[in-house]
C-alpha cells in the first residue's frame, strides 16, 4: 500500500512538503488530478500517479499546464474535488484558461498549485505568483510549514466549493522541498463520478455572459473578503507595539528570530496564510495596535503595497517598510540570519554578532556543475550537429530539458532560451533577422508541451531552419515523467495509454525534410544533419535514444563498457570535444571508468586512433 | 512533541548518488521515534547528474528549515572538498565529520582543475572548528558490505559524537523499519562501523580549548 494511503488518523509521520500537500488532498477527497511535472512541484504529482494505480483517483500527466487546467476546469464543473499543480512559470502557461475560470467559477472543488522558486534552485525566473490571485480575481492560500500545507491544501477544497471559485495554493521550494512531521487525518470515500449540467448561458463565455459573471466574480471576492477576515490562516502572535506582517517560509524565520532576540513581549506578528483577499478589517485593527511596522515576504512587495494602501485608507500614518536598498530585497530567497539582522535594526535591539568562521586560508575548491550523464545521447546529437556545422556559423536556440546543460563547454551548443518551446520559434525570428544557420533543440516533451505550434509557424512563414528534436523517451530533467511521445506499455505503464509518434507529426504539419537518426551512429548522422542544413526551408532532425538513466533504472541498459588501450597517443579529443563523465586522467592517459560507462561508443568512433575498444577485447 | 531540547543544526553535504538523503531520512524517522521535534530540508542541484546535494535538518524548537551562515552546530561531509565547500555554514564551536575519501569533480578528473590537498582541508577544518572526526568512511562501507553504505557510516558517526538527542538504539530501529530490506544487515553494520571510527578518532583527537 501506497504511504499516503495509510487509513491511521492522528498517526504522525516525517513527510515532504509535496507528499504532504498529496496526502491532504487525498484526505479531501480529491478525485481528480492533472499536472504538467515541474520542479519544486514534480513530487507532487508522483505521489498522485502512484496513488492512483491503487485507488479510485483518477490522475493524468497531460501534455502542457494550459491543457492540465482546462482539463481540470471540466472535472471540477462536473461536481469532482480536482487537483492542478504546477510550477510558477507553468501558470503561465495556463494563465489563458485560468483568467476566464475565474469567471465561470466551479462546482466541485478545484485546487490549483503554484510552486514558486524564490532564488531558482531549478528555474528560470523568480516571479511571484501572489500577483495572479489578484489578476483572477482568486482566492490564494500560503502556508508556512510541511504540516500546515497538508492542512491548508484540505481546507482549500473546502473554500473552492463554499465559494464556487478555483484556489490558488501557492507554495515554495522552501515548502516543496522541505520535510517535517504531520498527523494524519481521515480518509474519506470520494465521490469519482461526475455529471455536468448543462447551462450554457452561465458556462459559455461570449461577452454578454462574461459581462454578468464578471459581477459575480466581485461577489465571490467579497464573500471570499469575509472568509479572509475570519479565517485562522491569517492570525495574530503576541501584542506589542512592534508589528511584523509576514507570509510562508518568512514566518518561520520571523518566530526564531523574535526568540532569539527575546523580543516576544515588545511584537506582535500577523501571519497572512489567507493572503488574497487580504483580511483589511483585521489588518486595519493590527496597525491601529503598532508604532511601526516591518513586512517580511520574500518576493514582490505584494503585502506591503496592501498594507500600506489600507494604512491610508485608515488614515493611519505609522512607517510601515518591507522591501528597500538597507531592508528587505526582491532578490532570491531570505534566510534565518538576514531575517533576524533586519527585525534587530529595525526596531533598534542589538543582535549577536554572527559567529561565521573565517574563511581566510581556504583554497580555491573546484566547481561540481551538473553535466549530462555519461552516455547520455544528447552529448552524441550535440558533436554530430557540431561537426555538421562547422563551416558555418550557426546560431543555436535551445529549449528547457537535461539538454539544456549542452550550453557548458565544451559542447557549447546554446545560445538563447526563454521558456518552454522557444527554441523554435525563436528559431523563427533568428532566421528572418539574420544571414545566420539556425539550428535548434527541443526535448520530446517539452516539444509536446508547446514546440509543434511553434513548428506549424515555421512550415506556415517558410523559414529557413533546421530544429532538432532530441527524442530519449521521457521527461527526464523533472523525474522521468511520460510524455505522449512515450510507448507507457512497453516501459510497465499500463496499457491506458496510447503514443503520438513524433515523427507522424512533423509530416503531418508539413515538414518536408524530416530524418530519423541513431545519435550513437555518428558518421551516418553527421551525415542526415548536413543533409538537412542543405535543405531550403524547414528540416527536422528526429534523433532517438532512450535516456541512459532512465534506460538503468528500466533495467533495459545492455552495458559494454569500452576501455583505452595502448594504441592512445593522448590527442585527448575524447576528453576535450564531449567530457563524457566516464572518463578520467591516470597519470597523463584518458582512461574510462568502467562502472560509469555505459557502451554508447561515441568516443571510440571520434577517436583518431581508433584507441578505444571494447573492455572484453585484446590488443 | 512533548520534549523541550536545545536547538541543534545539522548540515548534510554530499554529491548526487552517495545517499544524502536516505540519511536526512532516517535522521528524520529517527527523531520522530525519539519524540524531538524535526524540520529539514533540502537542495540536490540536479543530483543525478553529479551536482552536490545538501540537506540541512533542525532538531528542538525552531521554526526555519534552512541553516544560515555560521549557524550549524554538526556538519557532515560525504566528501572532502564538499565539507570544506561548506566550512562557511560552521562557527567555532561546530563539530566537523568527514568522508576522507575523495570524489573529484569532473574538472578535476580529467586535469582542469587542482583538488586541494587532504591535508590541508583537516587542518583547515581543525583549526576554525571545535572538533573534526575524519576518517575513510568508503573503506567502512566496503568493510561492511556495500561501498553505497557511506551514507550510513557516517550517520553512525554522527550518533557517536552524543551532540543530538537520538540514540544509537533509535537509529537502529529505524534503519531496520524504513530501509529496503535487502540492505538491513549491511546497514546496521556500517552505522556500527562508523560510530566505532568515530570513536576511535575521539580516542587520538583531543578538542582543542576555545
Ligand atoms: S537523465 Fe537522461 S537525458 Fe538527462 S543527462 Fe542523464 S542521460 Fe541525459
Amino acid at each position: 500500500m501506497h504511504k499516503l494511503l495509510n487509513d491511521a488518523p492522528g498517526e504522525e509521520i516525517f513527510l515532504l512538503g509535496n507528499d504532504a500537500i498529496a496526502r491532504g488532498a487525498i484526505e479531501a477527497g480529491v478525485a481528480f488530478a492533472s499536472t504538467y511535472p515541474g520542479t519544486p512541484s514534480s513530487e507532487i504529482s508522483l505521489a498522485l500517479y502512484q496513488v492512483s494505480q491503487e485507488s479510485d483517483l483518477y490522475f493524468e500527466y497531460s501534455t502542457n499546464e494550459k491543457v492540465a487546467l482546462e482539463v481540470a476546469s471540466a472535472a471540477a464543473n462536473c461536481g469532482l474535488r480536482t487537483m492542478c499543480m504546477m510550477k510558477h512559470v507553468g501558470l503561465n502557461v495556463a494563465a489563458d484558461p485560468l483568467m476566464t475560470l475565474a469567471y465561470v467559477g466551479v462546482t466541485g472543488g478545484l485546487v490549483i498549485l503554484t510552486a514558486d522558486d524564490p532564488a531558482m534552485f531549478s528555474s528560470q525566473n523568480e516571479q511571484d505568483n501572489r500577483y495572479y490571485a489578484k489578476l483572477a480575481g482568486l482566492p490564494m492560500l500560503e502556508p508556512s510549514s510541511v504540516a500546515e500545507a497538508k492542512e491548508m491544501t484540505a481546507h482549500a477544497f473546502e473554500l473552492s466549493e463554499k465559494l464556487k471559485t478555483p484556489v490558488l495554493l501557492r507554495t515554495t521550494t522552501r515548502i516543496n522541498h522541505s520535510s517535517g512531521v504531520v498527523t494524519l487525518g481521515k480518509l474519506p470515500r470520494p465521490k469519482t463520478k461526475g455529471a455536468f449540467k448543462k447551462d450554457p448561458f452561465n458556462l459559455v463565455t461570449v461577452p454578454a455572459v462574461s459581462r454578468r459573471l464578471h459581477v459575480s466574480l466581485l461577489e465571490k471576492l467579497e464573500r471570499a473578503l469575509i472568509l479572509s477576515e475570519e479565517s485562522d490562516y491569517n492570525r495574530i502572535e503576541g501584542n506589542g507595539p512592534w508589528g511584523v506582517v509576514c507570509n510562508g517560509v518568512g514566518y518561520s524565520y520571523v518566530a526564531d528570530a523574535i526568540q532569539d532576540l527575546n523580543i516576544s513581549d515588545q511584537t506582535s506578528v500577523l501571519r497572512v496564510g489567507f493572503s488574497h483577499p487580504l483580511p483589511e478589517k483585521r489588518i486595519k485593527a493590527f496597525l491601529k495596535g503598532c508604532e511601526k511596522v516591518l513586512v517580511v515576504e520574500e518576493g514582490e512587495p505584494v503585502l506591503e503595497e496592501g498594507i500600506k494602501a489600507l494604512a491610508q485608507e485608515a488614515g493611519l500614518t505609522l512607517t510601515i517598510r518591507g522591501k528597500a536598498p538597507d531592508l528587505f530585497s526582491r532578490l532570491y530567497e531570505y534566510d534565518p540570519a538576514e531575517v533576524r539582522q533586519h527585525l534587530g535594526t529595525y526596531f533598534g535591539v542589538a543582535v549577536p554578532a554572527p559567529a561565521k568562521v573565517d574563511l581566510s586560508g581556504v583554497p580555491e575548491i573546484p566547481q561540481r556543475p551538473p553535466n549530462l550523464c555519461a552516455g547520455c545521447s544528447h552529448r552524441a546529437t550535440f558533436y554530430a550537429v557540431k561537426q555538421a556545422a562547422k563551416a558555418v556559423e550557426t546560431i543555436y536556440p535551445t529549449d528547457i530539458g537535461c539538454y539544456t546543460l549542452g550550453l557548458l563547454p565544451p559542447l557549447s551548443m546554446a545560445d538563447f532560451l526563454i521558456c518552454m518551446g522557444s527554441s523554435v520559434s525563436s528559431s523563427c525570428g533568428f532566421a528572418q533577422a539574420t544571414d545566420s544557420k539556425v539550428i535548434s533543440f527541443i526535448g520530446d516533451s517539452t516539444f509536446f508541451h508547446s514546440g509543434i505550434t511553434g513548428l506549424v509557424n515555421a512550415v506556415f512563414n517558410n523559414h529557413n531552419l533546421t530544429l532538432v528534436i532530441l527524442d530519449n523517451g521521457t521527461t527526464a530533467m523533472t523525474g522521468h515523467q511520460p510524455n505522449p511521445g512515450v510507448e507507457m506499455a512497453a516501459h510497465g505503464r499500463g496499457t491506458a495509454h496510447r503514443r503520438v509518434s513524433i515523427e507522424s507529426v512533423v509530416r503531418g504539419v508539413g515538414v518536408e525534410h524530416v530524418t530519423v537518426i541513431k545519435p550513437y551512429k555518428v558518421k551516418k548522422s553527421i551525415a542526415a544533419i548536413q543533409a538537412a542544413l542543405d535543405f531550403e526551408g524547414v528540416s527536422v532532425i528526429i534523433s532517438e535514444e532512450t535516456c541512459t538513466l532512465y534506460a538503468r533504472g528500466l533495467k533495459q541498459l545492455k552495458k559494454k563498457a569500452f576501455r583505452v588501450s595502448d594504441r592512445c597517443v593522448n590527442h585527448r579529443d575524447c576528453i576535450n570535444e564531449i567530457a563524457c563523465p566516464a572518463f578520467y586522467l591516470h597519470g597523463e592517459r584518458p582512461q574510462i571508468n568502467a562502472n560509469a560507462c555505459v557502451g554508447c561508443a561515441l568516443c571510440a568512433q571520434i577517436c583518431p586512433e581508433n584507441a578505444i575498444l571494447p573492455l572484453k577485447s585484446s590488443a | 512533541m512533548d520534549t523541550h531540547m536545545e536547538t541543534k543544526r545539522l548540515i548534510i553535504t554530499a554529491v548526487g548518488g552517495q545517499g544524502n538523503l536516505l540519511a536526512s531520512k532516517v535522521l528524520g524517522e529517527a527523531a520522530l521515534l525519539a519524540k524531538i521535534p524535526v524540520r529539514m530540508s533540502e537542495i540536490h542541484g540536479m543530483a543525478q547528474r553529479g551536482g552536490v546535494v545538501e540537506s540541512a535538518i533542525i532538531f528542538g524548537d525552531a521554526h526555519s528549515t534552512i541553516i544560515s551562515d555560521g549557524e550549524a552546530d554538526l556538519l557532515v561531509g560525504f566528501e572532502p572538498a564538499e565539507t570544506l565547500r561548506a566550512l562557511g555554514k560552521c562557527n567555532r564551536k561546530t563539530i566537523v565529520i568527514t568522508n576522507l575519501a575523495p570524489t573529484p569533480p569532473f574538472t578535476v578528473a580529467i586535469g582542469k582543475g587542482t583538488y586541494p590537498d587532504i591535508e590541508t582541508i583537516q587542518e583547515l577544518i581543525r583549526a576554525k572548528t571545535a572538533r573534526l572526526i575524519a576518517f575513510d568512511a568508503v573503506a567502512c562501507a566496503k568493510q561492511a558490505g556495500n561501498v553505497m553504505s557511506v551514507n550510513i557510516v557516517l550517520l553512525g558517526a554522527l550518533i557517536q559524537t552524543g551532540v543530538l538527542p537520538i540514540s544509537a538504539a533509535q537509529i537502529q530501529t529505524t534503519i531496520r523499519n524504513k530501509t529496503k530490506a535487502a540492505f538491513v544487515d549491511v546497514n546496521l553494520k556500517a552505522f556500527e562501523l562508523g560510530m566505532q571510527a568515530a570513536a576511535e578518532s575521539a580516542a587520538v583527537s583531543e578538542p582543542p580549548t576555545a
